[in-house]
């Protein structure tokens, strides 16, 4: 071990951000027809933070400290026993998280001054962007539980604030409510588990917590499993799982570099992040860890089956990213938390790319349309079709993305998904892993569906806006290309040594010191369950690593040819002269009627109980007791100005009066 | 000299004074009158601080001589104000005077 | 002997105090108050204080009350035929509120018992012989209520210009 490692310059990674944030927010009053100044501050400012990450990150791998390192910035609360400080935790994973959300959101800060240069809230935007990097960052980095809520919420209010950015719209509005509201149940579950770590531990900072926690807590107890439920309670909300999932398909109303930073790349993986983080804590509730990759894999396969039979492209990458949210969930579930971050950072890469480029053809639907006055919508697939020769660096990258969201070898999301389904398998969950493998499969479908009938066959946009689509400018597809690049190499990092490949080990020695005391707690005599024994060295079918990881890819690869080759003989029709689906396909297409389900069962009792409330409670008590209020008060007013004659006598009188009881007082 | 007793007669008598006037404020109407009956309250109240000063040394007698000269200034002052009030209203009747309400 | 006057003066006092209260003519009550505080001064003498009830003839009897006449006298009211006394309610309150007083005070004096020194002699009569009746009230007076006194001066010219101010007539 070199040198001890020190964070250089953490203020200005979380500073520069919020410089940003303010001086574009200054921007959108003060010079809003201005765009240069919001071009050139907001990339700038997440990419500066980016730059001092790397060198960060460059520093501690140069020490490889063991220990994390904690920058105390100022006393936040200090009340009694409760000790709140403004901490910032560098340790190898939140370095990594820093890299991953300054970097990608980098990009795609790039991409935007493209995709948003025209709208009229250009500098608003990138106030909203730069608060949002500024937010995740404070989450990632946060050293105790309150100030990573205080990321928490601020992901959420930017997420509700970029959702409803086009608050002209009021369907667009209502999905930013709709987000806000839903993740607040999720928050709930945040708060009951601070208090209760509060009430075991008497700290919130994660790192007391996390040595105390294998002898102040039972293992498998109540308190643990509590904790760890409420936590998860919140990862639920924030990373959109069963039963929460229902605001980030809604989420698509937002800008779409929006969809891919916050509802793809970063702020939903904040879940994810989470319980990686209070490792310690799941390894000693072993029925939440169950709970965790059971929900994981139940929403993979849920969503999964819905993005089969959507027609908006955003919509299909939105159930794809709560799908694969769903096997990171699967991943840190069952105790593979580095294959869980693993995932994290290649779905960043390969989802971040999937959506710029739904959004590079959004971009170019919208303008060919504009240019001929036509009013389609720009988001169905329906009217897309044979693009790929209009548009060839977003077709390609956008193969690559599908390639590696599909796992088909060598691209980046083979090696992480690969990681997770062997490692749910030699756990002994044979259903994990079997459902794990089918919706994989399912991934490699509804993806390559999206790229046929976007890119290939006959063209449905119309014969006078053909003419008018053509490839996004530079500023947007070199962001393109770069996350191309990222999904292609980012699996690189870690190759399983059973390939006939280079053994490369870099993700996993490094996150080792985070997650060590995780596995130790795990693979401790004490726990029950499954985390106890030792590892299989076999699938549940039989067969070892390497068949399985070949066999994977190369079902993966012989679904998209499939699938190709099936749909692009079918021939579709532009959305305006679509029939409604009908059977089976009906009921994907409206994905199962959860929201629905969820209208009848909770948004209608309560609309019923409020509109009570609104006018029992509201209307005659509350009310009721105001006017009362203030008509004792007139009458009390009006009595005592009844006093005030105007007559010496009569205040003679009472002041006499007041004078004998005084003295009487003092008499008697 | 053993007129000691002669206090507490004094006080006896600033009482019934106190009481008279105190009357007089509230039966008559007449505001000339009843500023009167208020310098014979400021008169009871002296007859009291004289009494006690013959107990408890000279202070008492100091301040019955600054209670004259406040009374002689509010004396002047009041009396000019009845005079301003009796040229609007041609009375000095209390009664009348209820223009200072809500 | 001494005793005689005390309640000599202490009944004139009583008795036309009593008549300032119910006199219908003001005149007849500015009368009557004058030989309240002749009276009060015959009081002010046998309780040993001289100068006092040499200032209360010169400034009440003489200035003030002479004031009182004055205006009485300027605004004609002093052949008014009219009471001014209230009936009724109003004088049954009045009553009233003077007993009640009364009451209160009588309570207060027998609560306070037989005071220290109430019935000793005069506290007074050392300083008395040493100094005389003036000089006993005018080294305090000009020593330790200085302040006071000069502030009184100032009060009185503001009640000279006051008054002159309200009781001027206003040119039409």
């Amino acid at each position: 071990m070199s040198e001890a490692y020190h964070p250089i310059l953490p203020g200005l990674i979380l500073g520069l951000p919020l410089l940003g944030a303010a001086l574009n927010g200054i921007g959108a009053f003060a010079w809003r027809e201005n765009k240069t100044v919001p071009t050139i501050v907001g990339p700038l400012a997440v990419l500066g933070a980016f730059v001092v990450c790397l060198l960060n990150f460059a520093a501690m791998r140069a020490a490889a400290p063991h220990d994390p390192s904690l920058v105390p910035l100022w006393t936040w609360m200090s009340s009694g026993d409760l000790e709140i400080g403004v901490t910032l935790l560098f340790d190898q994973l939140s370095v990594l998280m820093t890299l991953i959300v300054t970097g990608v959101g980098g990009i795609i800060h790039v991409y935007s001054v493209g995709y948003m240069r025209e709208d009229p809230g250009y500098s608003r935007y990138f106030s909203y962007l730069n608060l949002f990097i500024f937010f995740m960052l404070i989450l990632v980095l946060g050293a105790n539980y309150p100030v990573m809520f205080v990321g928490w919420e601020g992901v959420g209010l930017c997420s509700y604030l970029l959702i409803g950015f086009w608050y002209e719209n009021r369907e667009f509005s209502d999905a930013g409510k709709k987000a806000f509201i839903v993740n607040r149940i999720g928050d709930l579950g945040f708060l009951i588990a601070m208090f209760l770590m509060f009430g075991v531990f008497g700290t919130l900072d994660m790192p007391s917590i996390f040595e105390a926690a294998p002898t102040t807590l039972l293992a498998g107890g109540g308190i643990a499993t509590a904790v760890t439920l409420f936590l998860f309670l919140g990862c639920v909300g924030k990373s959109a799982q069963i039963p929460l999932f229902v605001w980030l398909p809604d989420a698509m109303a937002g800008p779409t570099p929006v969809s891919a930073l916050i509802h793809a790349a970063t702020m939903v993986t904040a879940g994810v992040y989470l319980v990686a983080r209070s490792g310690v804590l799941f390894a000693l509730a072993p029925f939440t860890q169950a709970i965790v990759a059971s929900v994981g894999v139940g929403t993979a396969l849920f969503a999964a089956s819905i993005a089969v039979q959507q027609y908006d492209i955003k919509k299909v990458l939105a159930y794809s990213t709560i799908s694969q949210l769903g096997y990171m969930f699967v991943a840190v579930g069952v105790g593979a938390y580095t294959a869980g971050i693993f995932h994290l950072m290649t779905h960043a890469f390969f989802k971040a790319l999937l959506f710029l480029g739904a959004g590079a053809v959004i971009h170019a639907m919208h303008h060919a349309w504009h240019e001929t006055g036509d009013h389609g919508d720009p988001n169905d697939m329906r009217n897309y079709g044979g693009l790929r020769p209009l548009m060839p660096i977003t077709a390609a990258t956008m193969w690559i993305g599908t390639l590696a969201i599909s796992g088909v070898f060598p691209f980046a999301g083979f090696f992480s998904k690969d990681e997770i389904i062997w490692e749910a398998g030699v756990r002994g969950y044979a259903v994990l892993w079997a459902t794990a493998l089918i919706v994989a499969l399912l991934t490699a479908g509804y993806m390559t569906r999206l790229m046929v009938m976007t890119f290939h066959g006959a063209n449905r946009s119309g014969e006078s806006a053909r003419g008018h689509l053509h490839e996004v400018p530079a500023v947007m597809w070199i962001p393109l290309a770069i996350l191309a690049v990222l999904s292609t190499v980012g699996g690189w990092v870690q190759i399983p040594e059973v390939l006939p490949l280079p053994d490369v080990d870099l993700l996993h020695s490094w996150l080792e010191p985070v997650f060590a005391p995780a596995i130790e707690v795990a693979s401790g005599g004490a726990v029950g369950g499954a985390h106890g024994e030792g590892l299989a060295h076999e699938a549940p079918l039989g067969g070892g690593e390497t068949s399985w990881a070949v066999g994977g890819t190369g079902l993966a690869l012989l679904t998209v040819i499939v699938v190709f080759w099936r749909l692009s003989r079918r021939r579709y029709l532009p959305a305006a002269e679509s029939a409604e689906p009908s059977g089976a396909a009906s009921l994907l297409y409206h994905k199962w009627y959860v929201d629905e389900l969820y209208d009848r069962l909770v948004v209608r009792p309560l609309l019923a109980v409020w509109r009570g409330c609104w006018r029992i409670v509201d209307d005659r008590l509350i009310d009721g007791t105001v006017n009362g209020l203030g008509g004792v008060a007139r009458v009390v007013g009006w009595t005592g100005s009844q006093l005030q004659t105007g007559r010496v006598s009569t205040y003679l009188l009472i002041f006499m009066i007041g004078a004998l009881i005084i003295l009487g007082s003092l008499a008697f | 000299m053993s007129q000691g007793y002669l206090v507490d007669l004094a006080l006896v008598l600033s009482a019934f004074l106190f009481a008279i006037g105190v009357a007089g404020v509230l039966l008559r109407r007449n505001a000339i009158i009843v500023f009167m009956c208020v310098e014979l309250m400021l008169n009871a109240v002296n007859l009291s601080f004289v009494a006690f000063s013959r107990m408890h040394g000279i202070d008492g007698q100091i301040v019955v001589l600054f209670v004259i000269s406040v009374a002689a200034a509010e004396a002047a002052v009041g009396l000019a104000l009845i005079l301003a009030i009796f040229r609007h209203y041609e009375s000095v009747d209390l009664e009348l005077f209820r223009r200072l309400r809500w | 002997m001494i005793e005689f006057f005390f309640f000599l003066f202490a009944a004139m006092a009583v008795l036309s105090a009593i008549f300032m209260v119910t006199q219908v003519n003001p005149v007849a009550s500015v009368l009557y108050l004058v030989v309240t505080f002749f009276s009060l001064s015959g009081l002010f003498v046998i309780l040993d204080a001289h100068f006092i009830a040499a200032v209360q003839v010169m400034v009440y009897a003489g200035a003030i009350m002479v004031l009182f006449l004055f205006v009485i006298m300027l605004l004609n009211l002093g052949s008014t035929e009219l009471s001014d006394i209230r009936q009724g309610i109003g004088r049954v309150l009045a009553g009233s509120v003077s007993v009640a007083l009364v009451a209160v005070f009588a309570r207060l004096f027998m609560a306070g018992g037989d005071v220290d020194g109430l019935g000793g002699p005069s506290a007074l009569d050392p300083l008395l012989e040493s100094s005389g009746a003036v000089a006993a009230v005018a080294e305090p007076l000009f020593t330790r209520y200085l302040v006071a006194f000069e502030i009184t001066s100032i009060l009185l010219v503001v009640a000279i210009v006051g008054s002159v101010v309200l009781a001027r007539r206003r040119e039409p």
